[in-house]
């Protein structure tokens, strides 16, 4: 049985509390990170080839020494827990299940980076989680976790919950900026980079939640052991958000190097009801699509990169030999066309018409010309953005022709 | 009674306002929490809310509609009493969310965007809610609701005012 970290409490009553979570050696992390010197801490984390679990596997040390040295401006952590990459959910059991790691993660972060006031902001309609949240926030400051003078060592961190108002885009961590200061989600242009000039225009480190929540253990049980659980690229272990045609959906937690096939089928018990695995997106909806013979792969960072995908949040989605492609491509790319914040021409335009191609190909009225206009189009846009979004839905576009054309050509009527 | 065209907060809300405008650096900070206050405390965010918020932040009415018609959680138009929002996203669509919204559309008599003739209801659908393990699912105002069928529907259903 591999060993499990961030589930470790997931099962156990009342496991979002104080007192659970103190039982099972919570906050004894904490002690020793507020007795290290800052850069200690960082390059700790740095050692533990902790990647960011949010979507963009940067490494999370290397991130957080980004902050200029030496600056006196007041600089923010901010939480990204606007989860929403279509297949992922683990955020949201870990807000719910075990909040408090979130809690001693940040206030051992914010001293690594030297900030005193942390931001979590949390998608709108997580309603639970938030409250959830919120409750063990409060238990923490009754307790003297947070606030001024934390366990006597003159450090001081306060948490602000913001909660989201609707839009994908806002886990963008410069569109979530963006929503922070009281705007709509654009993302801003890099650089500056948030570490340099991020909320509120200072120095400001935006972490997802899962990341945040292996600080605590690396601190406790330090960084060879967490770097010694993953690849050489990437330590630990992390969540898996399984969804789909599979027997046994959910959140599996496995080491980065698991296979796709190990997730699938020892994992989640392999695919509902007798039926043959057709293809699974590995990453959440942006990851570019996998054939059933194609899973073979270790689910870190490197070795989803190497398979032409990306890990991305780490959500997969199974799909069985009932699935249509081309109505799945309808479905990822309303989503992207409905998502596209709107700032940038070449995704505005591009994922409405890509869309309105998806539909009618789907709709048996599709034209000879739209599949490779389809390509082209999303091909073009490709890099030329200001954030990331558009090419995250290059690639359901072009994967999920690509690999399955012969499907959206039979849909196509001959005389089209 | 608060009245979404001729809005204002009691003495309480705008203390909550001015704490939340506290909490950051720059209060703007505190405009989608306080737009937030305001739906709860009005039904839903016409231009004259829009423009009463915008004097308590000291900004253009403009911008606070440009953030308003930003987010898909704002309403401006009022709402039935519940919102009922499938996801129509990749898993919850390879369970089966078309069938759900096809029967909760028969089942209330509206299409997806309306509300019920008596207000009782507004059925949406929306993007990826990331509950996606219980597929296919919906939110019922503040809850989820997963692992739905036509049956659990209509249970649901039978249990809104």
């Amino acid at each position: 049985m591999a060993e499990k970290i961030f589930t470790r409490n997931f099962d156990r009553p009342q496991s979002h509390t104080l007192g659970v979570y103190r039982e099972t050696g919570g906050y004894t992390a904490l002690p020793k990170a507020l007795a290290m010197e800052p850069t200690a801490i960082t390059e700790e984390v740095k050692k533990s080839n902790l990647r960011g679990l949010g979507g963009a596997a940067f490494p999370t040390g290397m991130k957080w020494s980004f902050i200029p040295k030496g600056s006196t401006a007041p600089k923010y952590l901010v939480i990204n827990a606007d989860e929403g990459e279509p297949g992922t959910f683990k955020d949201r059991y870990l807000l719910e299940r075990d909040p408090h790691a979130l809690i001693e993660g940040m206030i051992i972060a914010a001293r690594a980076i030297d900030s005193h006031v942390g931001f979590v902001y949390i998608r709108g309609e997580y309603v639970k989680p938030w409250q959830v949240f919120s409750g063990a926030v409060k238990e923490a400051y009754e307790a003297g976790l947070l606030g001024r003078n934390i366990q006597g060592s003159g450090f001081d961190f306060d948490i602000v919950i913001h909660r989201g108002a609707g839009a994908y885009i806002c886990g963008e961590e410069t569109g979530l900026l963006s929503s922070l200061e009281g705007k709509k989600g654009w993302p801003k242009i890099k650089p500056p980079f948030p570490a340099i000039k991020g909320a509120f225009g200072q120095p400001t480190i935006v972490n997802n939640v899962e990341t945040i929540a292996a600080v605590p253990h690396i601190i406790n049980r330090g960084a060879e052991w967490f770097a010694g659980l993953g690849t050489k690229t990437q330590g630990g272990t992390r969540l898996y958000s399984v969804s789909g045609h599979v027997v046994k959906p959910g959140v599996v937690e496995a080491p980065v190097s698991v296979t796709l096939r190990s997730l699938i089928y020892d994992h989640c018990g392999g695919i509902r009801d007798g039926r043959r695995l057709k293809a699974v997106v590995p990453g959440g909806s942006s990851a570019p699509i996998l054939t059933a013979d194609e899973i073979d792969v270790s689910m870190d960072a490197d070795g989803l990169k190497a398979a032409g995908t990306m890990i991305g949040s780490a959500g997969v989605i199974v799909m069985d030999e009932t699935v249509s492609i081309p109505e799945a491509l309808m479905v990822v790319a309303r989503f992207y066309a409905h998502e596209s914040c709107g700032q940038c021409t070449p995704c505005r335009e591009s994922t409405g018409w890509i869309y309105k191609m998806s539909h009618r190909i789907v709709d048996g009225k599709g034209r000879k010309e739209d599949l490779d206009t389809i390509l082209d189009v999303a091909k073009r846009g490709a890099g030329t953005t200001i954030c990331a979004f558009y090419d995250g839905a290059v690639g359901p576009y072009v994967s999920y022709i690509e690999k399955f054309r012969d499907e959206f050509e039979a849909l196509i009527p001959r005389d089209a | 009674m608060p009245d979404a065209k001729r809005p204002e907060f009691s003495a309480e809300q705008l203390q909550e306002v001015r704490r939340l405008q506290a909490l950051y650096p720059d209060k703007q900070g505190a405009l989608l929490p306080a737009l937030r206050l305001a739906q709860e405390v009005f039904g839903y965010v016409s231009l004259e809310v829009e423009e009463y918020v915008a004097g308590l932040f000291t900004m253009s009415p403009a911008h606070v509609h440009e953030v308003v018609t930003f987010y898909t959680l704002f309403f401006q138009q009022p709402t039935g009493r519940h919102v009922v929002s499938v996801c129509h996203n990749l898993s919850c669509h390879l369970l089966g969310s078309k069938s759900i919204v096809e029967h909760l559309t028969r089942r209330l008599g509206v299409e997806v965007g309306e509300t019920t003739a008596d207000g009782r209801v507004t059925l949406l659908t929306v993007e990826c809610l990331c509950a996606c393990e219980q597929a296919p699912m919906m939110q019922v105002d503040d809850r989820y609701e997963g692992l739905l069928t036509p049956e659990k529907v209509d249970r649901i259903l039978d249990g809104l005012s």
